[in-house]
């Protein structure tokens, strides 16, 4: 009888600890869940832009064939889509419908144009993105139905812009410039080019630094270093390193790095080296856990046929150890493309219209763009900063899921 | 041999990027200062690189103070060429360029920033004078004849006409420009208001009581109705979207990009506006500056170029390209002596003379 009720109250005790840990999976769970659907809830709009196609004469009075960079392109553009609108003569009324073009536009045409002269002289229908405002009323954030100072928009270009969309030239397609315009000042125009070049040079310098560098230190410490109080001084330190909040990075980068030995500010080049900094214990302390997994029998077969120490480590014991070495590394890294703070302090944080060319060419990064956008006023920003955060999460993603295949796919099984 | 490949792979390229970090002299302006200017230099950096051709610039927002640090950390191409700044350059900055060489700089006044505290579209709009935001606001107010720690919760305590309502304002923390501007504009004009300064002044030396108002006119209350908020004024506009009793302090064009959500608080009678910023009846403004460091001019490429679009009519003027992000344009002949001494790399003469 007591054995009976000794086992129920055994089941119940298992059952409760298994409820416990299915709600704390569960509640882990619907945090990112939440995360990721309040980004996708706030950010799916920038991922189309409103468009509007509008037939522009190119003609030879406005450009020169010569040099067709010299073209007067701002009144190309706006008679171009003012004769979408004919009825409009009043000068006022002309400049307040101009509004409703992106003031990018002509810089899209002036680049059409000087990659094909043949233009000139021609009408090409051009596909242009609407301002802000109008691809924010086209999405329906800036609502029609209140008076007209309370939106950014009036009463008289919202009609024009509905004669327009009745006419069928507002499309809505699939918003590529989020990922191949360098940032702008106008939402409509900006994009991540500039800041995923930025983020992959730092990410490359940060890799050729820390990987060599943490492998070698890894498997000094774990193969030759003989125990002393020194190497458990190092150790200690080590572990600590990966602890620092990597905020002191940043100040020891612009210390160091810019202030003493005169790198350039914005660089990738010094971004990439302090968060080498930063990844170089974690890849320290993975490399060195990879190298204790490989079991002893291997070690004293190689030694066993005669193999010196150092064919021993490097032909069999790091080979083996290398799939969790990559896994550790890619992880490292994927921390590493995530860091912002230490990127502002290096003044990666810089508005720049050109993707970067290469690691001494100033750029932003994926962090500290999200960053810049955050803080800008207008409107089409906000979508955008979830958009670009569900980017930024993209990247982390495969980063992760690359470590979790090559963990697999490679693993040995003793 | 699997290792080999990759420790010759890390080899080359290693090599490859210290050959590719052999860069040649920058040809990218550098810009770097307040991030109240900032929107306006980006614009400026944009129409300049995308008209041009040339390199863009990188422009980096760093704070005025902290922009001022950089800009006169010395001359040379490793040196920011240009810093925006919302107030104008004080004397131990310009002490600080001076010992590191930076010796000959161009101070420009773009135009004004209006400072504008607002409120959601359903809340209550509310007309202050800066003597009542003083007192709402202020850690110390006279109380009874002397300084006390400041009792008013709610609006009403300020002053009876005003609606009883709890104290809620969210402004931007001490390391802000747009609190520097705020606390010198709003809270110690709005002591010079009040009978007890005022009665002060008379029995005061001029410097004594500058000094007494700065000491005691300058701190924001930490007992709970303003909040700091961050340096982000879109998390300010967010709060005050969803509460309509919370009221917000920050710079005019996050006012004027969010006019459907938030209205303005009048001050003494007067909305923030382009026109009322510009002819000075609305009095919480400030004016925006850009210095050049003179002796980057012709050395670096484009930056004649840049200051030339910068201080342009297409920019700087009344229908120019600045106006349409907030910016509150100069006068005409005020804005004519700018553009020319500008052009003319005038030096700065602030503390010179």
């Amino acid at each position: 009888m007591a054995a009976k009720r000794h086992s129920r109250r055994r089941h119940a005790r298992e059952r409760y600890l298994r409820i416990v840990g299915l709600s704390a999976v569960a509640a882990a769970l619907g945090m990112l869940g939440l995360l990721v659907v309040s980004l996708t809830f706030l950010g799916h709009s920038a991922f189309v832009q409103t468009m509007v196609d509008v037939p522009i004469n190119l003609s030879e009075e406005l450009i020169d064939r010569g040099e067709p960079a010299k073209g007067n392109y701002r009144k190309i553009v706006t008679e171009g889509f003012l004769n979408l609108l004919p009825e409009i003569q009043a000068r006022g009324e002309r400049r307040e419908a101009g509004k409703i073009l992106s003031p990018g536009a002509r810089w899209i045409i002036k680049a059409a144009v000087v990659a094909n002269p043949n233009l000139i002289g021609t009408t090409h229908t051009f596909t242009l993105p609407l301002a802000d405002p109008f691809d924010q009323l086209h999405k329906g954030v800036i609502p029609r139905d209140v008076p007209q100072d309370q939106r950014r928009v009036s009463d008289n270009q919202i009609a024009w812009f509905d004669h327009i969309a009745a006419s069928g030239r507002i499309s809505s397609p699939f918003n590529w410039g989020l990922f191949f315009n360098a940032d702008s000042r106008f939402p409509e125009l900006a994009g991540l080019a500039g800041a995923i070049a930025g983020s992959f040079y730092a990410l490359l310098v940060c890799f050729v630094i820390s990987f060599p560098v943490g492998i070698a230190a890894a498997v000094y410490l774990e193969e030759f270093a003989p125990r002393s109080r020194w190497t458990d001084l190092i150790e200690v330190n080590i572990n600590n390193l990966a602890a620092v909040p990597s905020v002191v990075f940043g100040l020891l980068g612009l210390a160091l790095l810019l202030n003493f030995l005169g790198m350039p500010r914005s660089a990738p080049l010094v971004g990439g080296i302090t968060l080498a900094l930063m990844t170089l214990p974690t890849i320290i302390i993975t490399t060195r856990a990879s190298l204790t997994a490989v079991p002893p029998s291997i070690r004293e077969a190689a030694y066993g046929i005669g193999a010196s120490r150092h064919q021993v480590v490097l032909h069999h014991v790091l080979p083996l150890a290398l799939p969790g070495i990559l896994t550790g590394a890619i992880i490292g890294l994927a921390r590493a493309l995530g860091e912002t703070a230490p990127l502002l302090l290096i003044g990666m944080n810089a508005f720049i219209t050109s993707a970067s060319g290469g690691i001494t060419d100033p750029a932003t990064a994926l962090p500290t763009q999200i960053f810049i956008w955050a803080d800008s006023p207008e409107r089409g920003f906000l979508a955008r900063t979830s958009a670009a955060i569900l980017v930024l999460l993209g990247f982390l993603v495969t980063m992760n899921g690359l470590a979790v295949y090559l963990r697999r796919r490679f693993e040995w099984q003793w | 041999m699997k290792l080999k490949s990759l420790t010759f792979g890390a080899v080359v390229s290693v090599t490859a990027l210290l050959a590719a970090g052999q860069a040649d002299a920058r040809d990218r302006i550098q810009i770097v200062g307040s991030s109240t200017v900032f929107p306006y230099t980006q614009a400026v950096a944009e129409e300049f690189a995308n008209n041009t051709g040339q390199a863009a610039p990188v422009v980096e927002s760093t704070g005025t103070g902290g922009g001022m640090k950089i800009f006169c950390s010395g001359i040379g191409e490793r040196t920011a060429d240009i810093t925006g700044a919302s107030r104008a350059m004080k004397v131990s900055e310009w002490q600080l360029c001076n010992d590191n060489g930076v010796t000959d700089i161009t101070e420009v006044l773009i135009g004004y920033d209006g400072l504008s505290i607002a409120v959601s579209r359903n809340g209550t709009a509310l007309d202050l004078t800066k003597e009542q935001i003083y007192l709402a606001l202020a850690t110390e107010v006279p109380v009874n004849g002397e300084l006390a720690p400041n009792p008013n919760r709610t609006w009403s305590d300020v002053d009876p006409s005003l609606p009883d309502m709890a104290i809620q304002v969210f402004g931007p923390p001490p390391t802000s420009g747009t609190r520097d501007a705020f606390v010198e504009l709003a809270m110690r004009e709005g002591c010079k208001d009040n009978a007890f300064f005022e009665a002060l002044k008379v029995s005061m030396e001029k410097k004594e009581f500058k000094a007494y108002v700065k000491e005691h006119c300058s701190r924001m209350r930490q007992d709970g109705p303003f909040i700091e908020a961050g340096e982000n004024d879109n998390l300010i506009v967010q709060r005050l979207d969803a509460d309509p009793e919370a009221y917000g302090i920050f710079g005019y064009s996050f006012l004027f990009e969010n006019s459907d959500r938030l209205q303005p608080v009048t001050v003494a009678g007067v909305a923030p506006g382009m026109d009322t910023i510009g002819d000075g009846s609305y009095t919480i403004s400030r004016p925006l500056f850009f210095y050049i460091k003179n002796a980057h001019r012709g050395v670096i490429p484009g930056l004649e170029e840049f200051v030339e679009e910068y201080i342009s009519e297409t920019a700087m003027g009344p229908e120019g390209y600045l106006s349409e992000r907030g910016l509150v344009v100069l006068p005409d002949d005020q804005r004519e002596e700018v553009q020319n001494a500008a052009a003319g790399s005038s030096a700065m003469t602030r503390y010179t003379n």
